[in-house]
């Protein structure tokens, strides 16, 4: 049996909003195991960015209990999350995020620069490393404008690995990008799943979680769905059945 | 998070804004070069006031008719019969203080010498004088205390005069002159001293024993003045005060008595100057601090704009694990990277422009290493102060608001 990296009980966030409470998660409990590729779906209002911020650290509940790799996140100060970020977690957002006018290397470099047992020599050692593994190995020195869309996300994967999180979490990671450029990414993300690195993705694409091997659906703050993927499709074979590209 | 690394990023972000950066930073260059030019002129024209003044005979004291106030009008100093003769003896005779000591009276009038004629001011003194002006002779030699005595007709000449009288070169030793009429043997030429700091030309004066000036050129039996030397120029303010007592008891002045003369020292003439030149310095000084208090806010206008520009970079250094201090410092690094590069051009600037000043518009300057390094100073806590706050808000951003920023 593999260690659960994710451990949630009965999770609440409220929001008040002038004299209204908002009920954004109203008592969610799941767990996510190593290795596991979770999607996470539902339409806009089901909590889903609130459970988004609360898995990433950046946000806590109101109530009950979320564990990360055995590390309770009750009644951390901003700066013990900020270090749980920066050790435990691998962000991936919809608009890349990457610093414009920084190479590519630099942009996967930054985790690094906030840890400060990690020295300037296995900086940069680890970055060229993580940049291998996404396929821009011959791309160091590019800035985001040199890199098309996919690249910038492959960049973005990259800075998500460099500090070996516990669990990458990707938040809408292929919204920006066409058909064939997101397939292109998923096979990537299904590539690293293999190696073992457990993968939560936020979606609203119902095609993104037929290649996961599980799915949580939200629905106004509740979970109305907890599957798993039986036939996981294989993002390279789908990438491979869509009409080659014209010149 | 080690320092070298927010050092590197603030060094990035300042390169990647190159011309931004470079304007941020001209309020400060412009403050500090201006800091550090008027005091460089300020402390030179001190320091050139102090040289003349010094050059003049630091130790010398000057004693002057003071103004008549016993009538129903005040006259102007120096109008007065108040010092005479015995004045100078009694002084001579009783102060202690004093090494040399001499009466002057002086009157202008015209210097002929065959065709030529030159408007000066005649000096009647005796042989001391020259110890007291510290100046010596270039040609021919003084006046004897034999010749005061005899009231002889004997001058000596300033070098502009002897260049306006005798044009073809001649030596002037030996020769005759008149002034006002009255025939003159000239027996030596002053040391050139060229202009004072007043602009006055020390070198236009004929210089004759008193006696003979008091009798024959303006038939008077008081003094104009008595200059002395005090023994060193520590013991110059207590040879005033010494002069100015044997003087009250000699004028027979009564305790609520104004002095009917005035007693002064050379160092209360520098002081004098010094001080008005410093006013003009620190006003000088105060227009410049406020342009860099203007840079400063310069500085702060574009951190907070840098600050809302990258609230989105914000979010995400704080998602890969950046903490609150981290962009704190980071931001105020920035701030302060560029105040202090700032400060650095400025000082440059501000060298190059005294260096300019001096070489072309020929003002004395004298560039105080004191002006560099509290300009520098001000550069650096301008950076803290008006980067601190931009800074902190940046830090006191929700990392979930900052990444959603467009």
């Amino acid at each position: 049996m593999s260690k659960e990296i994710i451990k949630i009980e009965d999770l609440k966030r409220e929001f008040t909003m002038g004299t209204e409470t908002v009920h954004a998660l109203r008592g969610i409990s799941f767990s996510i195991k190593e290795g596991e590729f979770v999607t996470i779906m539902g339409s806009s209002g089901s909590g889903k960015s609130t459970m988004l911020n609360i898995l990433g650290c950046l946000d806590q509940p109101t109530s009950g209990t979320y564990e990360i790799d055995g590390v309770s996140m009750k009644d951390l100060s901003r700066n013990e999350l900020a270090t749980i970020r920066n050790e435990k977690i691998g962000f991936i957002f919809q608009s890349y995020n990457l610093l414009a006018r920084t190479s590519a290397i630099e942009n996967v470099e930054l985790p690094l620069l906030y840890n400060s047992k990690v020295s300037t020599e296995e900086r940069r050692e680890r970055a060229i490393k993580a940049l291998e593994m996404v396929g821009l190995g011959d791309r160091l020195d590019h800035t985001p404008s040199q890199l098309s869309g996919g690249q910038q996300q492959r960049v973005a994967i990259a800075r998500s690995l460099v500090n070996n999180p516990v669990m990458i979490l990707a938040d809408e990671a292929t919204g920006n990008l066409d058909t064939r450029t997101s397939y292109e990414i998923m096979s990537l993300f299904q590539e690293l799943n293999k190696q073992g690195i457990t993968i939560t993705f936020v979606t609203h694409e119902p095609d993104i979680a037929t290649f996961s091997s599980r799915t949580i659906v939200l629905k106004d703050g509740n979970i109305i769905q907890d599957y798993a993927n039986n036939n996981v499709q294989s993002a390279a074979d789908e990438l491979a059945k869509l009409p080659k590209e014209q010149d | 998070m080690r320092l070298l690394n927010l050092l590197k990023i603030a060094y990035k972000a300042i390169v990647l804004n190159k011309v931004r950066t470079l304007l941020t930073m001209l309020g400060i260059i412009i403050g500090v070069a201006s800091v550090i030019a008027m005091l460089a002129i300020g402390e030179g024209s001190k320091e050139s006031i102090r040289s003349t003044i010094s050059s003049m005979g630091s130790n010398m004291i000057t004693i002057r008719p003071g103004t008549d106030d016993r009538g129903p009008a005040r006259g102007s100093g120096g109008d007065v019969q108040t010092l005479t003769l015995k004045n100078y003896e009694v002084i001579k005779d009783k102060s202690t203080l004093l090494s040399y000591i001499t009466p002057v009276v002086n009157g202008g009038g015209q210097v002929i010498s065959g065709a030529n004629n030159w408007p000066s001011t005649i000096y009647g003194v005796n042989p001391q004088y020259l110890e007291i002006k510290v100046v010596g002779l270039q040609s021919g030699s003084m006046f004897t205390d034999a010749e005061v005595k005899s009231a002889s007709k004997v001058v000596i000449l300033g070098q502009t005069v002897v260049d306006n009288v005798f044009p073809d070169g001649q030596d002037p030793v030996g020769q005759m002159i008149r002034f006002d009429n009255i025939p003159f043997k000239v027996i030596g030429v002053l040391e050139e001293k060229g202009e004072n700091t007043f602009g006055q030309d020390q070198d236009d004066v004929v210089i004759a024993p008193y006696t003979t000036v008091q009798k024959r050129i303006l038939a008077i039996d008081y003094l104009n003045q008595i200059m002395a030397s005090a023994v060193s120029e520590d013991d110059a303010p207590d040879a005033v005060t010494e002069v100015t007592e044997i003087l009250r008891s000699e004028h027979k002045l009564m305790d609520n008595e104004e002095d009917d003369f005035s007693v002064r020292s050379m160092e209360e003439l520098i002081s004098t100057f010094s001080s008005t030149s410093e006013m003009l310095t620190i006003l000088l000084v105060a227009v410049a601090s406020i342009s860099l208090l203007i840079g400063g806010i310069g500085i702060m206008n574009i951190m907070y704009v840098s600050v809302k520009e990258r609230t989105k970079e914000i979010g995400l250094r704080m998602a890969v694990g950046g903490k609150g201090s981290d962009i704190l410092m980071q931001f105020l690094i920035e701030a302060i990277l560029i105040s202090i590069t700032g400060g650095l051009l400025g000082v440059i600037l501000g060298l190059s422009a005294t260096v300019f000043i001096e070489k072309f518009l020929h003002w004395p300057t004298s560039v105080a290493l004191y002006s560099i390094i509290i300009s520098f100073a001000v550069c650096a806590v301008t950076g803290i102060f008006f980067g601190w706050y931009p800074a902190k808000k940046a830090s006191a951003l929700d990392p979930i608001t900052a990444l959603r920023y467009e």
